[in-house]
This record gives C-alpha cells, sequence and structure tokens, in this order.
C-alpha cells in the first residue's frame, strides 16, 4: 500500500472503519481526488481538512499575535496620545473601540454571506463550518459597536439609544446574527440547518447597504463617514492613525477568533465522525454474533 | 480627563468580550486536539514526529 492509498485525503490517516466514516463525513468525500478540469476544483482544494487544519494552524499565531499588538498599540494611543476632540471632548477616544467594531460588524456579515455563496452554489463544506462560527463572532463585535455606541451616545446625544436610521439598521444586523446562529441550530440534520442559515445570510445582504448609506439617505443624528476609499479622510492624522492602527488589529483579531474556531469546528466533526463509525462497527458485530 | 466613566466601559467591553471569545476558542480547540488524539491517535503521533 503506497503512502498515498494509506493516508486519508484529509491529511488524516485512515482510522480503522474508514469506509463507514467516508460515508458520515461530507468533509472526506469531497476533499476525495476529482477530475483536473472538474469545476470549483480550487476552491474544493481547502475543503481538505487537513491541508485547512495545516494552513490555519501555521496562519493562527500570526494573526494572534499581530492582532494582539496592533489592537493594544492603538488603543494605547487612542487612550492616552491622541488629541481630544475640541467639540466632543475625550468622549471622542471610543471612537477608537467603536468605529473598528462597526467596521467588523458589516465586513463579518459579508464574510457570512461569501461563505453562504459558496455553500450554497458550490457545496463547500468548510463555508459551512466557517459561517456557523463566523455568526458568534459577528455578533459579539456588533454588539460591542451597539454598547460603546450607546456609551458614546449618553454624553454627547444625552439619551443611551434613538430610533436613528444607522443605529436602527446595526440593531437590525445584530438580529440577523443572532437568526443565522438560532437558525443553523435548530434542525437535527445539520445540512438542512447550514441551507437555511445561508438562505438567511444571502437576505440579510440587503442590509448592509442600508447600514453604509443610512446616514446619507436620512436625516439622523449620527454622523456621516470621515473616512471613504476614494476621497481623503476629514480626520486629523494624529486620530487616523490610532483609528486605522485599531481597525488593522481588531481585524486580525477577528480572523484569528474564526480561524480558532473553525479549526475547533473540524476538529468536532471529525470526532463526531469516528464516533459514530465506531458505533456502526459494534452495532454489526453484535448483529453478526447474534 | 471629560467623560472617564464611558471611557472605561466602552474600552472594557472593548477588551473584555474579545478576551472572553479567544480563551473560549482556546479551550474548546484543546478540547478538541485532545479528544481527537484519543480517539484517533495517528495524526498525533506524526505530528509529534515532526
Amino acid at each position: 500500500m503506497t503512502a498515498e492509498s494509506s493516508a486519508s485525503p484529509g491529511g488524516f490517516e485512515m482510522a480503522p472503519g474508514a469506509a463507514m466514516f467516508r460515508s458520515v463525513d461530507a468533509l472526506s468525500s469531497l476533499a476525495a481526488p476529482v477530475p483536473p478540469k472538474a469545476p470549483g476544483r480550487g476552491l474544493h482544494r481547502f475543503a481538505n481538512p487537513g491541508r485547512f487544519l495545516r494552513l490555519a494552524g501555521a496562519l493562527q499565531p500570526w494573526l494572534t499575535a499581530g492582532g494582539l499588538i496592533l489592537t493594544a498599540a492603538g488603543l494605547v494611543w487612542g487612550l492616552v496620545f491622541a488629541p481630544a476632540d475640541w467639540q466632543q471632548g475625550d468622549a471622542v477616544r471610543i471612537m477608537y473601540v467603536h468605529v473598528p467594531a462597526a467596521w467588523l460588524a458589516s465586513a463579518g456579515y459579508l464574510a457570512l454571506a461569501v461563505c453562504s455563496v459558496l455553500s450554497l452554489v458550490w457545496r463547500h463544506p468548510l463555508a459551512d463550518l466557517a459561517a456557523a462560527e463566523i455568526g458568534p463572532v459577528g455578533a459579539a463585535f456588533t454588539g460591542i459597536c451597539l454598547a460603546t455606541g450607546s456609551l458614546w451616545g449618553k454624553p454627547m446625544w444625552g439619551a443611551w439609544w434613538v430610533w436613528d436610521a444607522r443605529l436602527t439598521s446595526v440593531l437590525v444586523l445584530f438580529f440577523l446574527y443572532l437568526g443565522h446562529i438560532a437558525l443553523i441550530r435548530a434542525f437535527d440534520d445539520p445540512t438542512r440547518g447550514y441551507r437555511a442559515g445561508a438562505i438567511l445570510a444571502l437576505v440579510g445582504v440587503v442590509n448592509l447597504p442600508i447600514i453604509k448609506f443610512s446616514v446619507d439617505w436620512w436625516n439622523t443624528l449620527h454622523q456621516p463617514a470621515t473616512i471613504s476609499l476614494t476621497g481623503a479622510p476629514s480626520m486629523y492624522l494624529g486620530m487616523l492613525w490610532p483609528l486605522a492602527l485599531t481597525a488593522l488589529g481588531y481585524t486580525l483579531v477577528f480572523a484569528a477568533l474564526v480561524t480558532a474556531r473553525t479549526r475547533a469546528a473540524v476538529m468536532e466533526r471529525r470526532i463526531r465522525a469516528l464516533l459514530m463509525a465506531a458505533a456502526a462497527r459494534e452495532d454489526g458485530a453484535v448483529q453478526v454474533a447474534a | 480627563m471629560t467623560h472617564l466613566p464611558y471611557i472605561v466601559a466602552a474600552y472594557a467591553l472593548a477588551v473584555l468580550v474579545p478576551a472572553a471569545y479567544g480563551l473560549a476558542a482556546m479551550r474548546r480547540l484543546r478540547l478538541a486536539r485532545s479528544r481527537l488524539a484519543a480517539l484517533d491517535p495517528r495524526p498525533a503521533r506524526r505530528e509529534a514526529r515532526r
């Protein structure tokens, strides 16, 4: 037996009862060798759990260390060294946590939608697992955005909450995250849960441009964007740098969290498959003995 | 510093929530790795040989 044939496509060596294992684990079956010209071959290279675990394991320390260092540097710079605003005073320092959390709330949902497309169109099994793990992390960052916005709004607007278009659309985003988390866990068959969650995620994408343009389309208490991709930022550079550092650091932290959770989910799926294979073997042995 | 309680609360939330998620993810990853190694020790052994 060659080394190629003794190892599973996922980079794991075959356990006893591997045939049963293949039948119950979608990851392994999709990771099987495909014809060279099969559509989606490039994407399905990353459906291979062993390859994913190796790649993610190598990336994880860099994401974590980079995220922690950049976030810490940005937060200390914003809290201690950045100037106070002439109008808002020191309350403007909440911006260094609120704005990156808001960006990641939207970016996380966009990542969820991309995973949903990969799942619905190409049946990519890792996309299902990644979407299931992005949901709780995205919900946490949306929660941080809402809470820090409330903490910023109280001293500036005199109210913890107003039914402003921007605030309301972000609250809807939070509920979409919660709905996605609940929906994918609502079915006995996980595949059906992933499909339902993917559809919800795609329907909810319509909320992202509403969040982005809510401050332009409606009269809102929330200020319009001060940073755009096309124009120069209307913000003092001494404030922009710590904001950029925190945003980059938070992005890496988000990626590190999702990567770690997805690695754990891949291993947990493997554990379930091994346990089911072992249970099936035991059932077979009992029937033969009877 | 003006509005100090609001600023402290916002920074505490922004640090503690991701930290809690990070610790939970690490714990989950460690548990999954140890359970997988107990069920199918061959990949773990192969990694140890490297």
